[in-house]
């Protein structure tokens, strides 16, 4: 009898890693080329941390304002971003994320009305008019279903509960497969592919405090930094504004920043609206400077729903609550670090000053949420909120077009784990337009890709010795007595990056935290997991470690490197946006010998023709608009 | 209405990140709960272990889980993604009740013993996962989103234009996370083995599958006709309305008065109707 191979091979063009909304759009757009393409994803399909979105799809389709138009969408991502955005991704993003949201509603999403029968779009924080196409405060869940639904119609072979943990490149350096367990039973496959799309989302979960699902533990960035990929912008970490902090279980949960957007006030412990003071420069004159102007321009959101004014005959500005989330989460933390936080540590967040009916209507998931997890009706109690790690700005490099690694031909990466659009802070509702452009386009030149490339075979001997690798941390009975679990070496890792690495960054925490990444690395190539292969919680974190602690790695290398304070990246030592230094310039880190290599390279000159978008008055940018009636 | 600037601002959010260390917050109270976990995988006769776990007020029991997984037995199987009720991957039984572990805070659970078991419809793969990859050959049957026609003044906008009171029964039936509550409750699937091949006639495809396909033949912009798959393979003459589906489903969806029970109407109009059937006589048209 021959022994059980140590790995089943599977053959494909195209394999998209991740089916989240970027994965499932790139798996799409390659399918529909005609190529053999597979989803390889962590959890069941339709499970991915896409469904967490809340608030809505960023697109300037003027449904609301008509002076809406995509040089205005372009120029709000760059001043959200604090202008180190690649300016490539952010038009392309501008100009086709309409089409993208449209071509969803094609295939079966039901977004929101406005009152004349079209998708309806919220304000939200930097966003010059209301542009979030919304279902309520599930957009998320809206999208993946839909994509999910046309994925499963479309010819790709989904391989759910599986996850990747090599990479692989032929001779001359094209990609040609990855290796991947499966976590059911804790078989190993190798999928042979021409180009691999990575859609794999960030790395909350290397915080103690975040909005991130289990999946997000920086798998994209480890296998891309493994094979010689760049990851870029990894200091750039948004903390959002506001996440549940009681009870203490549900600390990091998501509150939907479209709260705000339907006029739920941020308030001290003093119940003062503190944003006012906080306004920075570069956005005064953008928002209103009292509470009777912040309640009219509610007031005007619901008169323009309703058809009674025009969007251009509302003076009223936006309230300073929906200023970009660096800015309202520093706030928060100044607050609290001021004593004016709440005893748990918090602020408030309040909108049960509207009506009751409206609010469980426009946000049923955080009624819900607060009510069944935190005994608190939102319809008559403020919440109580805090910032927490949701989203990271950076990733791994890629041509703004086609999303493509300059350094490894046939690796693109789209979504979260690519880097480039959003700069040093993304604005919300950005995310999910984000997925659908790039994701789309990651799929359509991996299948381009795909149909030209003829990679050489894979290695199999190092297949075999990573696969022995990962076995090792299934150590039988008695051996690797002195090893710790994997749970273990996790949470050790989390309070590393929450406390020296977290919303604000100082040169001997951040050094500090190297060296202890250094003991963690250690640790984690030799933990030791029970049990067996057979759907394996512990053995699963052990692998996932490896992954984890790389992206930590380049992003406090990255965090260290950058000696300003810039959206989200924030230095003690370093406290103001150092622009002669730091402007247009990204942070890249590859893999060296032995070590990490950090480079600081310049941003493409902009063309003049975005430029002078940028520097126009929003104004003149916009169109003339004829209001909505 | 007060000025906004009551607090008097001292000192500057820079020199406020200058300073290090965080404020002191309010701690949660703490006390134990003993769990019993189903173990054991398929060929295995399934068994109980019993943990003493410690928790904090407000603490879920897919929490309690995690905390025996990471302090007592590391390879304990759960499936779980968001902890916050929106992905509808943690379902289980909890004292024998279908719900989301993430959902259920332990202080609410009636004082003493809390048993958690993976739901019982599904074949068990490991503990507290099951094998749930019918449901996704259901869902594969049923003929997607088919858009009608634009009109001219639709095209050109490149929307549909549907009022929202036309789309609000689709929106409530899309608000299901796919948690399979519904189908580990009903009777249908659970006790009468019509958990057949989806392709075949004589079973059911469930309560989430009726909520999938209503929320697709209520779509204002659909153009299909699924009314033949309800009444074949879907089998929705099945469901006799108990309304245990309704009663777990944890987005509050009204499973079988807004979904189900229009389902059934409209097959028994195109089958059961007298004049249909004599049309159907006079015409030939199936």
């Amino acid at each position: 009898m021959s022994p059980e191979p140590l790995f089943q091979k599977h053959d494909f063009d195209v394999i998209v890693v991740g089916a989240g909304g970027a994965g499932l759009r790139a798996a799409i757009e390659s399918a529909a080329s005609g190529r053999k393409t597979a989803i390889i994803c962590k959890s069941l399909l339709g499970k991915a941390h896409t469904v967490m979105a809340e608030g809505g799809a960023a697109a300037a389709m003027g449904n609301v304002d008509d002076r809406d138009n995509w040089k205005v969408h372009f120029r709000d991502t760059m001043k959200g971003g604090r202008y180190v955005n690649q300016w490539r991704m952010a038009e392309l993003h501008a100009k086709e994320s309409p089409d993208r949201v449209r071509e969803l509603e094609h295939w079966g999403a039901v977004f929101d009305r406005t009152k004349d029968g079209w998708i309806n779009q919220r304000p939200f924080g930097g966003h010059t008019y209301p542009r979030l196409a919304h279902v309520g405060d599930r957009t998320g869940l809206e999208l993946i279903r839909t994509l999910q639904d046309k994925g499963v119609h479309s010819g790709i072979d989904v391989f759910m509960e599986y996850t990747v943990v090599r990479l692989y490149k032929d001779a001359a350096g094209s990609i040609n497969g990855c290796l991947a367990y499966q976590r059911d039973n804790g078989a190993f496959h190798l999928f042979r592919a021409k180009a691999i799309v990575l859609a794999t989302g960030g790395f909350g979960k290397a915080f103690q405090v975040t909005s991130n699902s289990w999946e997000y533990t920086g798998d994209g960035y480890g296998l891309a930094y493994q094979i010689g990929a760049e990851l870029m912008d990894l200091e750039f970490i948004q903390f959002h504004p506001t996440g549940m902090i009681w009870p203490p279980s549900v600390k990091g949960i998501l509150v939907t920043e479209g709260v705000r957007g339907e006029g739920g006030r941020l308030t001290n412990v003093k119940g003062e609206r503190f944003m006012f003071r906080y306004v920075p420069d570069m956005y005064k004159g953008e928002y209103a400077t009292t509470e009777e102007e912040s309640d009219q321009w509610v007031e005007d959101q619901n008169l323009l729903r309703e058809g009674k004014i025009t969007a251009s005959s509302s003076k009223s500005r936006r309230p300073p609550d929906l200023l970009p989330r660096d800015i309202v989460a520093r706030a928060i933390m100044a607050e609290v670090k001021s004593g004016r936080g709440t005893p748990r540590g918090g602020v408030y967040l309040d909108i049960s000053w509207r009506d009751p009916e409206y609010v469980k209507r426009k946000l049923p998931s955080m009624y819900h949420q607060f009510k069944e997890l935190a005994n608190v009706d939102i319809t008559k109690e403020a919440m109580e909120i805090g910032p927490t790690m949701h989203y990271s700005m950076g990733g791994i490099r890629v041509d703004p077009d086609t999303q493509m690694a300059p350094k490894v031909p046939g690796l693109f990466a789209a979504g979260e784990a690519a880097a480039g659009l959003h700069g040093a802070n993304r604005l919300g509702g950005n995310s999910l337009t984000d997925l659908l452009v790039f994701g789309r386009r990651a799929g359509l030149y991996a299948a381009e890709h795909a149909n030209k490339a003829k990679p050489g075979p894979i290695d199999e001997s190092s297949v075999e010795t990573a696969i022995q690798h990962y076995l090792g941390f299934l150590a039988a009975p008695g051996t690797r007595p002195t090893a710790d679990t994997p749970y273990k070496v996790w949470e050790d890792l989390q309070v590393v990056m929450q406390f020296k690495a977290g919303m604000v960054r100082f040169k001997e925490q951040l050094e500090e935290a190297l060296s202890e990444l250094e003991s963690i690395k250690k640790r984690a190539v030799a933990v030791k997991a029970t049990g067996s292969r057979a759907f394996n919680p512990g053995w699963h974190v052990a692998m996932d470690i490896e992954k984890m602690v790389i992206a930590c790695e380049a992003s406090v290398r990255s965090a260290l490197t950058r000696e300003e304070s810039r959206g989200g990246h924030t230095r003690g030592d370093f406290t103001e946006m150092n622009e002669a230094n730091w402007a247009g310039r990204n942070v890249v880190v590859t893999r060296g010998e032995d070590k990490m290599i950090i480079n600081v390279i310049p941003i493409p000159p902009i063309t003049a023709e975005l430029k002078a978008i940028l520097d126009a008055d929003v104004k003149d940018i916009s169109n003339k608009g004829k209001g909505v009636v | 209405m007060a000025d906004a600037n009551t607090s008097k601002v001292d000192i500057t959010v820079q020199q406020l990140m200058s300073q290090k260390g965080d404020v002191e917050i309010q701690q949660a109270t703490k006390s134990t709960v003993h769990l019993r976990v189903q173990r054991g995988a398929p060929g295995q006769e399934p068994h109980f272990d019993e943990f003493d776990v410690e928790v904090q007020e407000g603490m879920v029991v897919l929490d309690a889980v995690h905390r025996v997984q990471s302090e007592q037995d590391p390879d304990l199987a759960c499936r779980w993604n968001c902890k916050a009720g929106k992905c509808g991957s943690c379902s289980a039984e909890i004292n024998g009740q279908p719900r989301l572990m993430c959902m259920t805070r332990i202080d609410d659970l009636p004082a003493g013993d809390i048993t958690v078991q993976p739901v019982k419809t599904f074949p068990l793969k490991r503990d507290l996962v099951t094998d749930v990859a019918w449901n996704y050959a259901v869902n594969k049957r049923i003929q997607p989103f088919t858009p009608r026609g634009m009109t001219p003044e639709e095209a050109a906008h490149g929307e549909f234009k549907m009022q929202q009171i036309d789309v609000d029964r689709s929106q409530e039936f899309r608000k299901c996370i796919e948690c399979f509550l519904c189908q580990d409750v009903c009777h249908v699937l659970r006790d009468q083995s019509k958990m057949i091949q989806p392709t075949e006639n004589g079973g059911f495809y469930g309560p989430r599958f009726m909520i999938r396909i209503a929320s697709l033949e209520m779509h204002p912009a659909d153009a299909a006709d699924r009314v033949p798959l309800l009444k074949q393979e879907g089998g929705v003459g099945f469901c006799n309305i108990t309304k245990c589906c309704t009663e777990v489903c944890p987005e509050h969806i009204q499973i079988t008065d807004n979904g189900i029970i229009p389902l059934k109407e409209r097959v028994a109009d195109r089958y059961y109707d007298p004049v249909q059937i004599l049309w159907r006589k006079v015409t030939g048209k199936k």
